[in-house]
């Protein structure tokens, strides 16, 4: 008769996966938002992508700002670490999570607001230093904490719910994110978790900076009609330029395509992005030819979502600055305090 | 698939599997909430409309609604042992707590009808019968042979497990709306009974007749060999007050385990069952084998009865053979011999109880009712009317021996018959059942029934310690759930007839309910046919005979679909919908019992 958590009961037949959990062991606290948010679908996608890659909740390392998008990581992966950052200042504080502990897996979550108005300066630096992360932004166009005002992501001419029309100018996020050297760069839509799902399970795979711009559709105050981020405009105006399975290093290779053009894109840690092409001439790792493609069809009103841009042999911050590859906390005395001659020989160095 | 059709009463319903599988159809959810809120007066009620004996079928029902009830396939792999609510004790707590309802039963009817009635045999068929019956204006005699009404439920369920005093009670209920019961009146002769001018005859004499077993050693130990239910009925009756130390009990239905646990509380010391079958394949419900072996009563199987042994006329044991189960390639159990010595088990008494046979010789077979080859009646399934259009039978007399709840239904459809035959409508069409629904919703967060699921177990009945228990055949063995047990047995209910309701044109196709769904029945996918479409949904349905709730084409084209299989109805599907396409609607479906189209009919011309 009151708001009731989740009931622990699951269904008799739920599968546990190679660590033994099942998937509602992945799951965390019992959303607060509003019925139907496409956030929540977001965080459901988010389950599913860690238990299919068994990725233990214990080594995932969730940090967010302010925000609808920021409250999720308390609804996913409730035995992770979490970190809830002031606003828009996620990116920072993860960048110095992961210069600390480069072992744990890093999942942003930040909102169109969090990330496209006050975090701009935030996540732009993140990009452009190749932080190790899966950089989740939920975009739902709107301020919905604050009642549905016009993100800096609102599409120029979409109608706000009570009828006013957006003269501003939006910001692309993906183009940004390609333009600033972000080495994974996926576009999705939260009603859609069959794309979703392999894309995040790839942004996990892919050891670089990672970058999902999720459209997540507001439904109290952005699922009308004359908005470009609701439900039925983005179906509508859905332009997948692939599909994607992601096989994981060692796992048997099942495809559920139809036949068709396939390209496959090996990564780094050994797992395959196998990518069914949607649009022929797309080619996912081509960084310039991506930005034209998503510009033209921006300017069609369409929604280029799937896999926009990989880089097979990405960098990362670490390895532009030489750091030591042992998290900090278990250096020992001895590597932290390397003694006199340490000091001298790089005293010597700067004379 | 075809979008699903709820307007048929049939789909919700199924989706309630207790009152789905209760011949009688109790709103059980119904009834459960109301003992959860302490209306029992009103859980009591709920029960006598539809099953006419809450406090003795609290005792003594064989529950088929517990084997289907939703709770032990929701527990499957979610705990110790899966185990359904207990729904048959709950309604006992209705009974022992309902107060003073006399006030809520029906009145006598002012007015007859001028329609008269006769049942014969007052057991729970007739007597329902007569409930039916008697407030639309009918006059109904029920004839009994034994001296108070209530059947085999006064003479042959043992006191230990029903007292007396709930007999006298309920069957005092249907005595008061102006039924004539004539006791000590055995019927002889159905010619005669015809031709006393009874508007419809209805039989519901029982099975009563005990199988006997005739072995070597038979006639010689006679004097210490009984038929089971005869010898129950003796028990009741005062006739019979002990029992021999050691006592065998032959048969493996719920005879024999009231058989064996009477003799434990009349002096048997050493009493054991023994069957020809395996254990797990007798007839006895599962809790009442439970309840012999708490007695210290082993049950013994796959040992056939061979030879009664006697020393000059003096029973002194029994010789059986071992068997054991073989099955053909067709699945067909065959016992054969294992081909080891014959087993002599030594005792005083044998209880035989291996099985109920109907008789008939009271009705003559050239007065136009037709039997069948195995002497049995022919009885419409549907109508319980046999080949005279104006004699029905029902309860064990139609269809050979069942249980009390059947016997009920069995009385609820023939009374039905019996009002529109008289009213002069065709009894072959049956009323539609009466359907209630009411959504649920109160606010965001708000449901007018409790939707948190409880995690515990099943709870116990709690019992007599059985050092005091077996002291006496009428001290009540079981104690009944008390009344915080039961508020919190009855939170294990899913409330199944809440049923989650979907509204397609109103689906946005958000996935939240997919998303929130704890037992992921819920999913959105394209349509298919049954077989193929059940293979892809987001939890395999692989329970074929739980329904798939199938919406039609939603904006993508896809469908959603529901697998009703165990869904907890939790309402949180529809608490996260944005949109109100999920609502949570109590579905409350009452069997429609005889009501007299033909007396509302002379009513309302009397008001004119």
């Amino acid at each position: 008769m009151t708001y009731i958590a989740k009931p622990g009961l699951r269904h008799p037949t739920l599968q546990k996966n190679a660590l033994c959990l099942t998937r509602r062991d992945y799951e965390g606290k019992i959303s607060t938002l509003c019925a139907g948010c496409g956030h929540d679908s977001i965080s459901a996608a988010i389950i599913q992508a860690c238990w299919e890659l068994n990725i233990e909740p214990h080594r995932v390392a969730k940090l967010s700002g302010i925000g609808c998008s920021s409250k999720t990581p308390d609804y996913f992966l409730g035995q992770s670490h979490g970190f809830n950052t002031v606003h828009g200042r996620m990116p920072s504080v993860l960048t110095g999570a992961n210069l600390a502990n480069r072992e744990l897996l890093y999942m942003g979550v930040s909102g169109d607001g969090d990330s496209a108005s006050i975090g701009m300066g935030q996540f732009i630096h993140a990009m452009r230093r190749g932080v190790n992360m899966v950089y989740i932004v939920e975009n739902n166009g709107v301020y919905g904490l604050t009642k549905g005002q016009f993100s800096a992501t609102a599409d120029q001419g979409s109608v706000s719910k009570k009828g006013v029309v957006n003269a501003d100018s939006s910001i692309d996020l993906i183009g940004i994110a390609l333009q600033l050297g972000a080495t994974y760069v996926a576009r999705s839509f939260s009603g859609d978790k069959k794309q979703l799902v392999p894309l995040i399970k790839g942004a996990i795979l892919h050891q670089g900076p990672a970058f999902l711009d999720v459209i997540s559709p507001c439904v109290a105050f952005n699922n009308h009609a004359g908005s470009t981020k609701s439900y039925e405009y983005v179906r509508e105006h859905n332009d997948a330029v692939n599909r994607m399975d992601v096989i994981p290093e060692r796992s048997e290779i099942e495809v559920d395509f139809d036949a068709g053009q396939t390209v496959e894109v090996a990564q780094h840690d050994g797992s395959i992005l196998r990518l069914h092409k949607l649009e022929d001439d797309y080619d996912p790792c081509d960084r310039i030819a991506a930005r034209n493609y998503i510009g033209q069809h921006h300017a069609r009103g369409e929604v280029v979502t799937g896999l926009l841009y990989v880089d097979p042999e990405p960098a990362d911050l670490h390895s532009h600055l030489g750091t030591i590859a042992e998290p900090l906390n278990r250096l020992g005395a001895s590597e932290l305090s390397p003694g006199q001659a340490a000091l001298d020989k790089i005293n010597a160095r700067l004379r | 698939m075809q979008p699903t059709d709820i307007r048929d009463p049939n789909y919700f319903h199924k989706v309630v599997d207790c009152q789905w599988a209760c011949p009688a159809h109790t709103p059980v959810p119904e009834y459960i909430r109301l003992i959860a809120a302490g209306r029992y007066a009103d859980a009591y009620m709920v029960n006598w409309k539809s099953n006419v004996f809450p406090g003795i079928l609290g005792r003594t029902c064989d529950r088929p609604c517990e084997p289907a009830c939703r709770r032990g396939r929701v527990e499957e792999n979610n705990g110790e042992k899966p185990e359904p609510v207990a729904i048959c004790r709950l309604k006992r707590v209705a009974a022992d707590n309902e107060g003073d309802v006399q006030a809520r039963m029906p009145k006598p009817a002012t007015t007859r009808n001028g329609k008269r009635i006769a049942c014969i045999g007052a057991g729970p068929a007739s007597l329902t019968v007569a409930r039916d019956l008697a407030p639309l204006g009918y006059e109904v005699t029920v004839f009994e042979a034994d001296p108070k009404g209530g059947g085999f439920m006064r003479t042959q369920v043992p006191r230990f497990r029903l007292p007396e005093s709930v007999i006298d009670e309920e069957v005092g209920y249907i005595l008061d709306l102006g039924v004539t019961l004539k006791s000590n009146q055995r019927i002889e002769s159905m010619r005669a009974m015809l031709g006393q001018g009874f508007d419809a005859i209805f039989v519901g004499t029982g099975a009563p007749r005990g199988r006997a077993l005739e072995l070597p050693g038979s006639s010689e130990a006679a004097a210490s060999i009984h038929i089971g239910i005869d010898w129950l009925a003796s028990v009741y009756f005062g006739h019979i007050k002990k029992v021999g130390k050691r006592v065998i009990v032959l048969g493996g239905g719920n005879t024999a385990m009231d058989c064996c646990r009477s003799a434990r509380r009349l002096g048997g010391e050493d009493v054991k069952v023994i069957v020809r079958s395996g254990f797990d394949e007798m007839k006895a419900s599962p809790w009442e084998k439970e309840d012999a072996a708490h007695e210290g009563i082993p049950i013994l199987n796959y040992l056939v009865p061979k030879a009664y042994v006697h020393e000059n006329g003096k029973l002194v044991g029994m010789n059986f053979e071992k068997v054991r189960a073989e099955y053909d390639e067709r699945g067909r159990r065959k016992l054969v011999p294992a081909g080891e010595a014959e087993q002599f088990f030594a005792c005083d008494e044998v209880l035989v109880a291996v099985g109920q046979e109907n008789a008939f010789p009271w009705i003559e077979r050239d007065i136009g009712i037709a039997f069948n080859e195995w002497g049995m009646p022919v009885v419409d399934a549907v109508t319980h009317q046999s080949s005279l259009p104006n004699v029905l039978f029902g309860g064990d007399a139609a269809f050979g021996p069942k249980n009390i709840i059947w016997a009920v239904a069995h009385g609820h459809e023939a009374a039905v018959s019996i009002d529109r035959l008289l009213s002069g409508l065709n009894p072959v069409e049956r009323p539609a059942p009466a359907v209630e629904v009411i959504s649920q919703k109160m606010g965001i967060h708000e449901w007018s029934y409790d939707n948190d699921i409880s995690r515990d177990d099943r709870f116990k009945v709690p019992v007599l310690p059985l050092e005091k228990a077996l002291t006496s055949i009428t001290l009540e063995a079981e104690l009944g759930f008390d009344a915080a047990t039961a508020w919190k047995e009855a939170q294990r209910c899913l409330n199944c007839d809440v049923q989650t309701v979907f509204t397609d044109s109103a689906c946005i196709e958000c996935d939240a309910c997919v998303d929130i769904c704890p037992m992921d029945c819920i999913s959105f996918t394209g349509n298919g046919d049954e077989a193929e479409l059940r293979t892809r949904l987001t939890a395999p349905a692989l329970n074929l005979e739980q329904s798939l709730y199938v919406s039609g084409p939603l904006k993508t084209q896809r469908v959603m679909v529901k697998d009703e299989d165990v869904c907890l109805h939790c309402g949180l599907c529809a608490e996260r919908c944005p949109t109100g396409a999920w609502d949570m609607r109590k579905v409350l479906m009452e069997m429609t019992h005889a009501n007299s189209p033909c007396a509302k009919a002379s009513r309302k011309q009397e008001v004119a």
